[in-house]
């Protein structure tokens, strides 16, 4: 049952990648994102049994990044009248072939990793490189800065699940660190929307491009 | 004796068009003459042929050392078979078609110099095919390509087809330069400048420059994207049975070269296959995308060419692959696939530059735009099209399937294996489905814009079917098109041997032949077919039985319906050009429209090739003008500077000679 | 011999039941009472005895697109294996010809439709081959997926039970992205909501059915047979490959083919549901969605080639 699940929750975790750059819809990409940290969050509990650490770490990942930031994001959404259509500098469909290339190339390409010997022919490891880039590209891609906040939440989450293999040797207090940190970004970027939309009345980062010299 | 046939029958095209430097400009003799002379070469070079399969031995043909350069040596064996073929079937087509397509009587102007080039460019191909010495290979490649020059160029009063000659000929003497280089290395690596056996040498880094020289040299005389730059321009200025032998048969002397010089080496790494089949998958997705976006509908078929060149060449790249792993089963699939895609596309490409020809001399112009209805003025050349065009889809029931299925089962048993490196390729094959798909976008389009519907322009209106002696080679070559995609088992005669020969093992061709039922598929090509016969017979007994009724399209509501209100090809495409924009970069012509009552405006759209005239041309102006700088300092009208500058150069070469 | 007659009769005499079965659901949904179950059975018969009305500007090339719509399907049948019931035909690649005579097909329906000269006629044609272009690699990435999991290349191999029902232990997550690409190609591929509406009424918006615009009688009776089999033998592909996941392997051959039957009716309610449920896509976003299609397809290749 295990093992199962450690195959398929991997998958899942792309599978929302791919909806996430496909999808057009705003809200719908926050839901998604938060699927995902919730989903992620119970990695650390597959990989490392019920350990009180692990089940610490879960617990925190879960309420962190499968409630509260969804929350946040969906509150700013409200308070700023975000659009709801997603706009991309190139276009869905290229960015969606870029997704799944990219995506491949991690899956094919991963045990070329000096990875230690449990981690070879795991899914995991491919997951979260492909989620740390797949992140990448939404960040580069998408024009509104709401958007790139959901980027920046999934090369988070990548990050999150290369941890995860490490989550044993880990202390908790970087874990904690990191989720805060998490917190925080949202929280500053939350204020940095909320200045950009008041400075130009949108929330497009492409003005900022008359900041340049 | 078969050799001797071959030989003779090769020296028979190259002086063919001879008989009109002693008859007149208007004289009909002189190309009778000519065509008697074409049909007696295929005659001999066929049986030939035909006989050195039978016999199953390669023959050599040493011709001892008057020159200076010593003997020069002709080979031919099964590989060399599979291009001779074509070579002489399509040339014997292409001069019968001539003979009222391009009627010296009617051409005073250039009839004699294209009947002339014609036999030499016809029987330098065979030569080039049966060379087997570097010099004897380059003579020959040489007095091909300038035949090729003079042919593109029939018409050199016009501009536009002076400027294609142009490119053509830069572009086939960089090919040309390469190859000479490619000569000498490999005379280094096996010590000779006859051609070394098949799998004599070893593969070493220096092969590897060989290869990417014989890529390059090969590669743009085939029309591999990028280096297809002569290609759409050639193929459109030249007179159409001159397009075809150029596209159906000249380019495939560089997939022959590519099979030839690949062939030598035991085990080749698998970048070469790799890199063939990488610029395969570009020619032949970028160039059915660019065929698409033409209005001009021989540069369309120029652009398939570069399609198919691209699907011979998955076929070869993934032959290479088989013989870098060692996967013989793999190399056959790959290599018969594309062997057998050379022989279909010269018989269907040849078939629609033909028919292309009969719609252009009926109406007058090349604009697809301006067709329409043809298929009531010219029913039979409408049949041979939607044939050709069924062919070179790659549909069943016709040959065009057969040799993409033999590909297709060489990336489904790539896909199989068990090592990563082999079954990436399998990730490509997609492109090959993509390529089908796309294809059949453009010939739909082709055909019905031009045959079908109601004529867009009094020209196509007043079209008129071509001549009897235009039809009949076009027939046979249909008649061909049909037998090998009914029956496939025939050209397993010509493809076992030439497998065979190019290193395929006697143990792997059964497997392979197990492997791939012919038999199959040319059961269910002939099945599909009495299957549509039975429907139709079914259909018309049905409306024997019942009242039928003639009227008008439907026109969803509009009453005052012309022809103009027709989908033409430019909004036929558009769907497809504005997906593939990003490669495409299309020019768009679009006035702004103001207001409730604009004034009359025009909108037009047209696609240039993004290689030639966005990259290559602009970028030789630009070296033009650094190079028109330099002199600029260089030059000065005083007679002392001059003296100054040759006194410069005497030095520097006394010096890198004493140095040296 | 009787199972190939079995066969034969199944695909012949149950495919009109589906467009029924799909029309009922969509019914059942809007509150309607629905036409009946036997609908396209009553209109094949009727426009069998009936004469039709040819347009002038229209040459045998308009009849050619009937006449395949129905003789492809005719052979294309023979490749699929029905439940326990084998393919009457299997031979290695023969997956290949089946989708290339769809292409076939598609070539001579929208010549047929360019053939009336109708300008709406011609865009139905442009849009049909331009999506179908970039639907056929997604085809062919499903194939190499069960090609790579059969170790076979004829539908037989890849589509018996027996194999099917290994790989989805294993290779779960690959099938199931498959099934959903697959999913798509016969929506698709039949002209069904989300990429087309098959009951609109405005020219402008359609694809498939525009181009039959102008067949009547029966021309038109061989179309709608040809698309009802078309309908089955897509569908065929997406029931044979999700029964084995659902059901015991050491069932016996007759529930095995009842099974099938059975789930190719469930597949014409959950096309029901859908058509019910969405709305068709507006013209940009279809190359999306089949690309979409592909991609999953692509990244299913991918896990099962690691």
């Amino acid at each position: 049952m295990n093992e199962q699940l450690l195959h398929i929750l991997p998958l899942l975790v792309t599978l929302i990648n791919f909806y996430i750059l496909a999808s057009r819809r705003l809200l719908a990409c926050v839901e998604a994102v938060a699927l995902q940290g919730a989903l992620i969050a119970f990695l650390p509990l597959l990989l490392h049994g019920t350990s009180a650490h692990a089940v610490v770490i879960a617990g925190g990942a879960f309420l962190l990044k499968g409630i509260i930031i969804p929350l946040l994001l969906i509150r700013a959404m409200r308070r700023l009248g975000i659009a709801r259509e997603i706009e991309s500098l190139i276009g869905f469909v290229p960015t969606m072939v870029i997704g799944v290339a990219i995506t491949a190339v991690a899956f094919l390409c991963a045990d070329v990793l000096p990875l230690a010997a449990q981690h070879y022919q795991s899914l995991v490891v491919p997951t979260a490189l492909a989620t740390m880039s797949c992140g990448l590209l939404l960040i580069i891609t998408r024009r509104k800065a709401l958007t790139q906040v959901l980027g920046y939440l999934v090369l988070e989450n990548g990050i999150y699940i290369f941890g995860t293999l490490l989550s044993e040797a880990l202390p908790l207090m970087v874990e904690a660190g990191v989720l805060l940190d998490l917190l925080v970004t949202v929280f500053i970027m939350g204020i940095v929307l909320h200045q950009i939309k008041r400075e130009f009345a949108t929330l497009d980062t492409s003005p900022l491009t008359e900041l340049k010299e | 004796m078969a050799m001797a046939c071959i030989v003779g029958a090769a020296l028979l095209l190259l002086v063919s068009g001879t008989p009109g430097l002693v008859f007149s400009r208007r004289s009909n003799y002189s190309e009778r003459i000519s065509v008697a002379l074409v049909a007696l070469a295929a005659l001999y070079g066929v049986g030939g042929c035909v006989s050195l399969l039978l016999g199953g031995q390669a023959q050599q043909l040493v011709v001892a050392g008057y020159l200076p350069i010593g003997a020069l040596v002709l080979r031919a064996d099964a590989v060399a078979v599979v291009f001779l073929l074509p070579i002489f079937v399509i040339s014997l087509c292409g001069a019968l078609y001539g003979l009222r397509y391009w009627p010296q009587r009617q051409q005073p102007r250039n009839g004699r110099k294209l009947r002339l080039c014609y036999g030499i460019l016809a029987g330098s191909m065979a030569l080039v095919v049966l060379a087997a010495d570097a010099v004897l290979f380059i003579v020959v490649w040489e007095m091909m390509a300038v035949a090729g020059y003079f042919l593109i160029t029939t018409e050199d009063d016009k501009a536009a087809v002076r400027q294609a000659g142009y490119v053509y000929i830069v572009a086939t003497h960089l090919g040309t330069a390469a190859l000479l280089v490619m000569f000498i290395l490999l005379e280094q690596m096996g010590g000779s400048l006859v051609f070394p056996a098949m799998h004599s040498l070893v593969a070493t880094p220096l092969a590897g420059v060989v290869f990417v020289l014989a890529l390059f040299g090969f590669g743009s005389k085939a029309g591999l994207m990028p280096l297809h730059l002569w290609l759409p321009g050639g193929h459109g200025s030249a007179p159409a049975h001159v397009s075809a032998i150029l596209s159906g048969v000249m380019i495939k002397t560089g997939i022959y070269g590519l099979v030839r010089v690949s062939g030598f080496f035991v085990a080749p790494p698998p970048w070469w296959g790799w890199l063939l089949l990488v610029m395969g998958v570009v020619s032949a997705v970028m160039g059915v995308v660019f065929a698409i976006a033409q209005h001009d509908i021989k540069r369309l078929l120029a652009y398939h060419s570069v399609e198919n060149i691209g699907i011979i060449a998955m076929g070869l790249g993934l032959a290479l692959l088989g013989r870098s792993y060692h996967l013989p089963v793999l190399a056959a699939l790959g290599l018969a696939g594309a062997l057998l895609h050379v022989v279909n596309h010269s018989l269907f490409k040849s078939l629609l530059f033909y028919c292309a020809g009969a719609v252009i001399h009926a109406t007058g112009t090349q604009e697809i735009d301006r067709y329409g209805g043809l298929i009531k003025t010219m029913p039979k050349t409408a049949l041979l099209f939607v044939g050709a065009a069924v062919a070179i889809c790659g549909l069943p029931p016709l040959n065009g399937f057969v040799s993409e299925w033999f590909i297709y089962l060489g990336f489904f048993r790539a896909v199989q294996h068990s090592s990563i490196a082999v079954t990436l390729s399998a990730l490509l094959a997609p492109a090959l489905a993509l390529v089908g798909g796309l294809a059949v976008a453009c010939f739909v389009k082709v055909f019905g814009i031009t045959f079908l519907g109601a004529p867009r322009s009094r020209q196509a209106g007043d079209g008129h079917e071509a001549a009897a002696l235009m039809l009949w080679p076009m027939a046979f070559i249909m008649l061909v098109c049909v037998l090998i995609g009914v029956m496939p088992v025939l050209v397993k005669a010509l493809l076992g041997p030439a497998l065979a020969a190019w290193g395929i093992d006697a143990v792997t061709l059964p497997q392979m032949f197990a492997h791939a039922r012919l038999d199959a598929v040319g059961g269910c090509a002939a099945a599909l077919l009495a299957l549509v016969l039975l429907v139709a017979g079914g259909l018309r007994w049905q409306r024997r039985r019942h009242v039928q009724q003639r009227g008008a399209t439907w026109g969803c509501g509009y009453q005052f319906a012309t022809a103009r209100i027709q989908y033409t090809a430019s909004s036929f495409a558009e769907l497809l050009v504005g997906m593939f924009s990003w490669g495409l970069l299309p020019h768009r012509e679009q006035p702004r429209i103001n207001g409730v009552l604009p004034e009359p405006t025009a909108f037009c759209s047209h696609t240039p090739d993004v290689v030639l005239d966005r990259l290559v041309l602009p970028a030789a102006s630009r070296f033009a003008a650094a190079c028109a700088t330099v002199r600029h300092y260089l030059q000065h009208g005083i007679l002392g500077i001059y003296i100054l500058y040759m006194a410069a150069a005497l030095a520097l070469l006394l010096v890198v000679a004493g140095g040296w | 011999m009787a199972d190939i007659l079995l066969h034969n009769l199944l695909l012949l005499l149950l495919a009109p039941l589906l467009p029924g079965v799909i029309g009922k659901t969509k019914a059942f949904f809007a509150g309607r009472k629905g036409a009946p179950l036997l609908q396209l059975y009553y209109d094949l018969a009727r426009l069998a005895r009936k004469g039709m009305v040819v347009s002038d500007t229209t040459s045998w090339v308009f009849f050619a697109g009937p006449v395949l719509a129905l003789a492809v399907p005719l052979l294309a049948g023979q490749f699929l294996p029905f439940g326990a019931l084998a393919a009457p035909l299997s031979f290695n690649g023969d997956a290949l010809v089946y989708v290339y005579m769809f292409g076939l097909l598609r070539f001579f329906t929208a010549s047929a439709a360019l053939d009336t000269g109708s300008p709406f006629e011609g865009m139905g044609a442009a849009r049909e081959v331009s999506y179908a272009a970039l639907l056929e690699p997604g085809i062919l990435l499903v194939l190499l997926v069960l090609g790579r999991l059969a170790g076979d290349f004829s539908l037989q191999g890849m589509l018996s039970s027996a194999t099917l029902s290994a790989s989805w232990h294993g290779s779960e997550v690959a099938l199931g992205l498959i099934t959903a690409a697959l999913l798509v190609v016969v929506l698709a591929e039949n002209a069904r909501i989300p990429v087309d509406d098959p009951n609109t009424h405005l020219e402008l918006t359609m694809i498939h059915e525009v181009m039959v615009l102008d067949h009547s009688g029966p021309a038109l009776g061989l179309i709608e047979y040809g698309s009802a089999l078309k309908l089955w033998l897509t569908g065929a592909l997406v029931i044979q490959l999700v029964v084995p996941l659902l059901l015991p392997p050491q069932l016996g051959a007759s529930a095995l083919t009842a099974a099938f039957v059975v789930g190719q009716m469930l597949l014409a309610v959950i096309i029901g549901v859908i058509e019910s449920a969405m709305a068709r896509l507006s013209l940009p976003r279809i190359p999306a969605l089949i690309i979409g299609a592909g991609l999953l397809a692509a990244f299913a290749l991918v896990l099962v080639l690691r």
